[in-house]
């Protein structure tokens, strides 16, 4: 792995947030074909090609640095970002065992965990830190596990417990999340958490997922793909600071559409925790401006004809409903009809 | 959503102990060093193991501190007759045998928010309740073992539990006329008590039903069961979408045919009780032979699903979408 990481880009104020050519090249288009409808596109967590996001269970990217430095300016604005319920204590462990033994197995040149016994020594060198701590013991961190091990990951965490034949999301840090809140969801069951979701209920899909996690097993994590759009790089678009970007929306132009308007992957990954006998759920998200996705010919065509021929009810339910007519009229230029090869590579 | 297994863990026998004259303790270590998986309380481990004539997969329930995680450790009752698995445990497996097993699953973990647990066991159905105890000790939730076996020298670990925690802990014998009143103690608990039965099937018929005519919420009552797989009746199944057919012998089960003909069929409990090996039946000519407790009753009834697990067919021809 041979990257450097962006040190003084932004996800707020002046955005000065980009990707590099080898970021837009490995960002993960989440579209398979040319149209886009639910479905319970769960895969088993593998890795993937070397250099892909999925690679390792737990990527670091050229953002990690910048990403960490603004989950911290979110949690100093609003600590409730991060919440966890008491029983929720063994998930926690469980999470930071998971975030420290994935990063060091997978970047050893950054970060090193070393075990002895309940005794834990963890460096994590991009973030110049240096813990030495009693597994299972909380007072040794400077945080709680959970709160501690998510301030050193990229990406959303859920923590759910597993009760009654349902999911309960019971604790989570939430500081980049695509329209939803932790504070408002947490000891939602899993269909509650969900209820927003437009035309997946009725589709049952919500049914099968939730009894397909139900059964997902220790050592075999499972990976889906979602997407929303959302104008500037701004990761923390959550609820409680609509005033903030909501506006944004109305703002979009054919003459700045390329540069403000991005399309958000996310990268959900879930693991079975093995002495909580708890869920974890990441959110990682990705974000690509709409000139970067036209660098890619076969991406300009494919989000055009998404986009163009999306379901109403999404088209609303992911608040693309006041922008996406710019964005399907800058892509038309570059979408002269003929076909896209299957699957999400560039050609 | 493919049911693919995760790959096996080769473990070594490092000891083995004897601790009723049906029953043996083993304790297994992996063999590339290290730790193995950590777990919680409840959970268990299918041991796979390699007969001469054919492989062996049960289900065993996990007995040692989820915080040890050196070794792991299971009993095994020899089930007499036996289909093979508890056989081989108990006739070829020696202190240097070498095993595999997958990674642990808990489809009996302890609930979190219970006010009180109220854990019942008989004969085997001990083992899972062994490692959950590690579990409650590390919390301040109260909680209560009762513990039925047929004799004090049936009593696996009667004295083991007796001396750790006395004041928690009830021993009863069927011998000494001594058994336990599920009536007055379902009855006697304070709200939120959740209540975990593991034994034979009618001590577990008999909690169910008793806490259901006591109101007892569905979502307090936990129940685990091992019940292997009931013989029967030879028949053929024919697979469609792999276009495979198999031979279901009397002492086999029909998941074990399936396996035994190179398809990876999906399964986690072996016991009948998650779903998840849960497959369409496109036709069979006579009758199929529920064994499980997941189906609903409508369902069985529909003949067109079954758990190859533990259900079979009296037939000659079982055709499954699979």
């Amino acid at each position: 792995m041979n990257v450097a990481f962006k040190m003084d880009q932004v996800y707020r104020g002046a955005y000065t947030f980009s990707n590099s050519p080898a970021a837009i090249r490995r960002f993960p288009m989440p579209f398979p074909e040319d149209r886009y409808m639910y479905s319970v596109n769960i895969e088993p967590h593998v890795p993937g090609p070397a250099g892909s996001v999925i690679e390792f269970p737990i990527d670091c990217d050229e953002h990690y640095v910048e990403e960490c430095r603004d989950r911290a300016i979110v949690i100093e604005q609003d600590p409730l970002r991060i919440q966890a319920l008491p029983h929720m204590m063994a998930a926690q462990w469980d999470t930071l065992e998971l975030g420290m033994q994935s990063l060091s197995q997978s970047y050893p040149a950054w970060f090193t965990l070393t075990r002895n016994g309940r005794e834990w020594h963890w460096i994590n060198r991009p973030l110049g830190l240096d813990q030495k701590f009693t597994f299972g013991e909380p007072s040794s961190l400077p945080q709680p596990p959970l709160e501690y091990i998510t301030r050193q990951l990229q990406g959303d965490w859920v923590i759910m417990d597993q009760r009654d034949n349902d999911l309960w999301v019971e604790g989570g840090m939430v500081t980049g999340p695509a329209d939803w809140s932790m504070d408002f969801d947490i000891g939602m069951s899993f269909k509650e958490w969900h209820g927003p979701v437009p035309l997946g209920h009725e589709m049952g899909v919500f049914d099968r997922a939730l009894k397909f996690l139900l059964n997902l097993r220790l050592n075999e994590p499972v990976r889906r793909y979602n997407w929303t759009m959302t104008v500037h790089p701004n990761l923390d678009t959550s609820p409680h600071n609509y005033p903030e970007w909501g506006p944004d929306r109305t703002t979009v132009t054919l003459e700045n559409v390329a540069k403000i308007l991005h399309l958000r992957t996310e990268l959900q990954g879930l693991w079975r925790l093995p002495r909580s006998n708890g869920i974890v759920f990441m959110v990682r998200t990705y974000m690509l401006s709409l000139g970067d996705v036209a660098s890619i010919p076969k991406w300009a065509r494919r989000v055009h004809r998404v986009l163009r021929d999306l379901h109403p009810a999404l088209v609303d339910y992911k608040g693309l409903t006041r922008h996406r007519p710019t964005a399907v009229a800058w892509l038309s230029q570059f979408d002269d009809g003929s076909p896209t090869t299957p699957g999400v590579a560039p050609e | 959503m493919s049911a693919a297994h995760a790959d096996t863990i080769p473990v070594r026998v490092v000891a083995i102990e004897q601790v009723t004259p049906q029953i043996r303790h083993f304790t297994l270590e992996p063999i590339a060093g290290g730790d193995l998986p950590a777990f919680s309380g409840g959970s268990h481990i299918i041991v796979v193991m390699r007969g001469a004539q054919r492989d062996y997969r049960n289900p065993y329930s996990l007995m040692s501190s989820p915080n040890e995680l050196g070794n792991y450790q299971i009993s095994v009752l020899r089930v007499d007759p036996s289909r093979g698995g508890s056989a081989f445990m108990h006739d070829q497996v020696r202190v240097g045998s070498e095993l595999e097993i997958a990674h642990p699953v808990n489809l009996f973990a302890l609930a979190k928010l219970a006010r009180k647990h109220l854990l019942l066991a008989g004969g085997i159905g001990i083992t899972p309740f062994m490692a959950q105890l590690h579990d409650l000790r590390a919390t301040n939730v109260p909680y209560e073992l009762h513990y039925a076996t047929r004799s004090p020298a049936h009593g696996a670990y009667c004295e083991l539990l007796a001396s750790v925690e006395p004041r928690r802990i009830r021993l009863y014998h069927d011998s000494n006329r001594h058994f336990i009143d599920f009536e007055s103690l379902l009855a006697g608990q304070p709200l939120g008590t959740h209540v975990y039965v593991c034994g034979p099937a009618g001590m577990i018929t008999r909690v169910l039903d008793t806490a259901r005519a006591l109101g007892w919420p569905d979502s307090h009552v936990h129940y685990e069961k091992f019940a292997a797989p009931p013989t029967g009746d030879a028949f053929d199944a024919y697979l469609q979408q792999s276009g495979i057919e198999v031979h279901v012998q009397g002492d086999q089960s029909l998941l074990e045919a399936i396996e035994a003909a190179g398809v990876d069929a999906p399964y986690l409990c072996r016991g009948g009780v998650c779903g998840f090996c849960r497959t369409e039946v496109v036709a069979v000519d006579g009758e199929l032979l529920h064994n499980d407790h997941f189906l609903s009753a409508d369902e069985k009834a529909s003949g067109k699903l079954i758990m190859p697990c533990v259900s079979r067919a009296h037939c000659r021809k079982l055709v499954l979408n699979l």
